[in-house]
């Protein structure tokens, strides 16, 4: 049977049929399905885990105990992981461990675009890259049996145009494996001690190079050969890119990534006339030809950056011109939902005029004009980091000026090291938790303080209140971010105060629960001076109709509307009203 | 038997999603090879939103090329010009007619009001398009998403680009 999966559902299939036992993941753009796809099967164990260190951690020891298991995050997310994913490499495993590592060229959902084929080459382990769903599933089974026979770590990467895209995929059984499990004594193997660990490094070599050996030959790696003016050496998303563009040219599809092979490269580069090579992203296989030397043509340096998609290689191999976008289109950006908890923490900062050190997250987009309040984001959980750095460094005057704010989920996933270290090396700031009671960008997963676990169990709740007494801050207070003047006033104390203040909102995501948005609101025109107050806070859902110098009374998109009622809080005119009655049943 | 791609574009909160999924499980139906692309996890409503089906007897990129796509169908109108470089010479855009909000009982039916001005011009059969919203929809809101599909179909589709 055939089913259209998107690759993320595929790779969770093929963990299903594999015997894949254990399953953990962080949520992050483009992998967050995986766990989620993985989370219905009962047979597989799955968590969503505090951060993808702890993810692959926890993966590692089911894999110990001889479990099949597998730990999915984004590209970033293996930054996190890195600490273990080096020396897992070392180890070896004894059930088969496959990571995910979700890229995303072109940036789609994040704030770079790394090239994780890297992490395979440093760390010495096999990467399998897939090019459609039907790969996603067989590559990750294939995962686990080479994670198994060759005693490694195996990372398979996809990219946001796989990870997303929806193709027709053949359906198995799952084969439950005869298998004893258990966690057996082998410190030689598993502790990993300098005098074990020097032991260990020279089978990761050995097994590399069997593995190299492997990839001359492997089904994973295809020859097509069509006409031989033109060969191109190609893999992942961009091959059905290749295929699209050139249908005529002869293929050589690279789809185990690390080791390359050598003479299935030199074999097939004999045989075609103009050897190109096209891959998104860093020129790692073209270096590799070109490490063999041999002749080939890589992609401009230009290409480097974002997707590569099929007009650029139609542009590049065939010389033709990539329409644009005509230079008045504009696209409308993300931005914070009608009726977003975070809304009216981004005015009051906004009004106040305060610095905000930010992270990652929806509330990221407090970047955006009008609230324009976000000045820094590199990566999970560095707000409250950066401004500790920045405190210590600036004159007392301009630490008032200064907040941090970052949600539960990412607090939770590397947040709470930060307080402790502001608190520990006596920090001057006041740090905002944005706890809207879900890890909102990633479409809405519990975590550890939703007290709800990825099977939708009830488990503990972890009480951030008392984590940030524990961790020692001056002072802890929980606002209501729909109300702005108790908000504005909170933190205008919060930031008067020494040491460290917290502050932690409590109105969860209304993208969780509909059942709490109130009927939408009006703007009566009688009673509107047009002023564009109500403008200042951002909402989508709230329509300038001023042309020029023209002034008209805004109008508010009842369809978009949640009723949460900030911009009649920021009416002078008390023209903003809620409608007597909703007008919609279906929502 | 031809390879169609089509775009189909709007803001979040639409509708584009579940009108793509219609769509591309329609197309299944009949018989094609599919492949569809969207992009997850900006879970915001009111931003841009656009996806791709494509479908014919082989499908290989699963996003169609500037210059190459059949037709784009516009929940938003505003969102045209975004995507209009995608359109091949002789494509079509499909746009609401100014009336059909109006004729619509429920305003969040009309996307797939859109499918049924789109289904004029593909090769799709009646019964498959309703099969594919009955498994798409909500139990409850399929009958009122039949009549709203129904509705496009009776439209004149606007077409000016």
């Amino acid at each position: 049977m055939k089913k259209l999966l998107s690759g993320n559902q595929a790779i969770a299939r093929g963990a299903y049929e594999a015997g894949c036992k254990f399953a953990s993941a962080y949520p992050g753009t483009p992998s967050t399905e995986i766990l989620e796809t993985l989370a219905a099967y009962d047979e597989i164990y799955s968590e969503w885990s505090p951060n993808e260190k702890v993810a692959l951690e926890a993966a590692t020891g089911a894999a110990f105990s001889n479990a099949r298991s597998l730990a999915a995050m984004k590209h970033v997310g293996v930054n996190v992981a890195a600490d273990p994913l080096f020396t897992l490499s070392y180890t070896g495993t004894r059930g088969g461990i496959v990571i995910i590592t979700a890229d995303d060229p072109g940036m789609h959902s994040s704030q770079n675009e790394q090239d994780n084929r890297h992490y395979a080459i440093a760390a010495k382990i096999p990467m399998l890259e897939p090019s459609d769903s039907q790969e996603a599933k067989d590559f990750t089974m294939r995962a686990f049996e080479l994670s198994e026979e060759y005693d490694a770590p195996v990372l398979l990467r996809t990219t946001t145009r796989i990870a997303h895209s929806e193709c027709l995929v053949e359906i198995g059984e799952r084969v439950e494996l005869d298998r004893d499990y258990a966690f057996e004594r082998d410190q030689a193997k598993f502790v990993m001690v300098p005098a074990h660990a020097r032991a260990r490094h020279v089978l990761v070599e050995e097994r590399m190079r069997q593995l190299a050996e492997y990839a001359e030959t492997c089904k994973e790696n295809v020859v097509e050969e069509r006409k031989t003016d033109i060969g191109i050496i190609t893999s992942g998303i961009a091959y059905q890119y290749v295929r699209e563009v050139l249908p005529e040219a002869s293929i050589l599809k690279i789809g185990l990534v690390n080791p390359l092979p050598r003479r299935l490269i030199r074999d097939f580069a004999a045989r075609v006339g103009k050897l190109y090579v096209i891959e998104e992203l860093d020129p790692i296989i073209e270096k590799h030809v070109r490490s063999l030397g041999i002749e080939v043509e890589g992609k401009p340096d230009e290409f480097r950056c974002g997707e590569i998609g099929p007009a650029k290689i139609r542009s590049f191999i065939l010389g033709a011109s990539i329409p644009g976008a005509s230079p008045a289109a504009k696209a409308h950006p993300p931005v914070m939902c009608p009726g977003c908890p975070h809304r009216g923490i981004f005015h009051a900062l906004n009004r106040l005029k305060l610095l905000v050190m930010g992270d990652i997250g929806c509330y990221t987009l407090g970047v955006a004009p009008p609230l324009n309040s976000i000045d820094t984001c590199v990566d999970m959980g560095a707000s409250i980091s950066h401004a500790v750095g920045a405190s210590h460094v600036v004159p007392p005057e301009r630490q008032k000026a200064m907040v941090a704010v970052i949600g539960d989920s990412t607090f939770i996933h590397s947040g709470i090291t930060g307080l402790i270290n502001a608190v520990y090396n006596k920090a001057n700031l006041t740090l905002i938790i944005l706890d809207n009671r879900t890890t909102a960008m990633t479409g809405g997963q519990p975590h550890p303080a939703t007290g709800r676990t990825i099977k939708g169990e009830e488990t503990f709740r972890l009480d951030l209140v008392n984590i940030c007494r524990a961790c020692g801050a001056t002072s802890v207070r929980v606002i209501d971010p729909y109300d702005l003047t108790a908000s504005r006033a909170a933190i205008e104390t919060a930031t008067r105060e020494d040491g460290v203040s917290v502050l932690i909102t409590n109105r969860p995501c209304m993208l969780i629960d509909k059942s709490a948005w109130n009927p939408p609101y009006r703007i009566d025109e009688e009673k509107c001076s047009a002023c564009k107050a109500c403008l200042t806070l951002g909402c989508p859902a709230i329509v300038d109709h001023s042309t020029g110098a023209e002034k008209a009374a805004p109008e508010i998109n009842s369809l978009l509307c949640t009723g949460c009622g900030l911009c009649g809080q920021v009416c002078k005119f008390d023209a903003i009203v809620p409608r007597e009655t909703a007008t919609d049943t279906t929502r | 038997m031809k390879t169609t791609k089509i775009l189909i574009v709007g803001v979040g909160g639409q509708g584009v999603i579940l009108c793509s999924n219609i769509l591309a499980h329609a197309a299944l139906k009949t018989g094609h090879d599919v492949k569809k692309s969207e992009l997850h996890g900006m879970a915001q409503r009111g931003g841009s939103v656009t996806t791709h089906v494509i479908y014919g007897p082989k499908v290989y990129s699963p996003l169609v090329e500037e210059g190459y796509a059949d037709v784009i169908l516009a929940l938003s109108n505003d969102e045209i010009e975004r995507v209009k470089h995608y359109l091949k010479p002789d494509g079509v855009i499909i746009k609401a007619p100014d009336a059909l909000p109006g004729r619509l009982k429920n305003p969040r039916t009309l996307s797939v009001a859109m499918l049924g001005l789109l289904a004029k011009h593909l090769d799709i059969a009646e019964d498959i398009w309703l099969e594919s919203i009955r498994e798409r929809v909500k139990e409850k809101f399929v009958a009122l998403n039949i009549e709203a599909f129904n509705i496009g179909k009776e439209q004149e589709a606007i077409n000016k680009e």
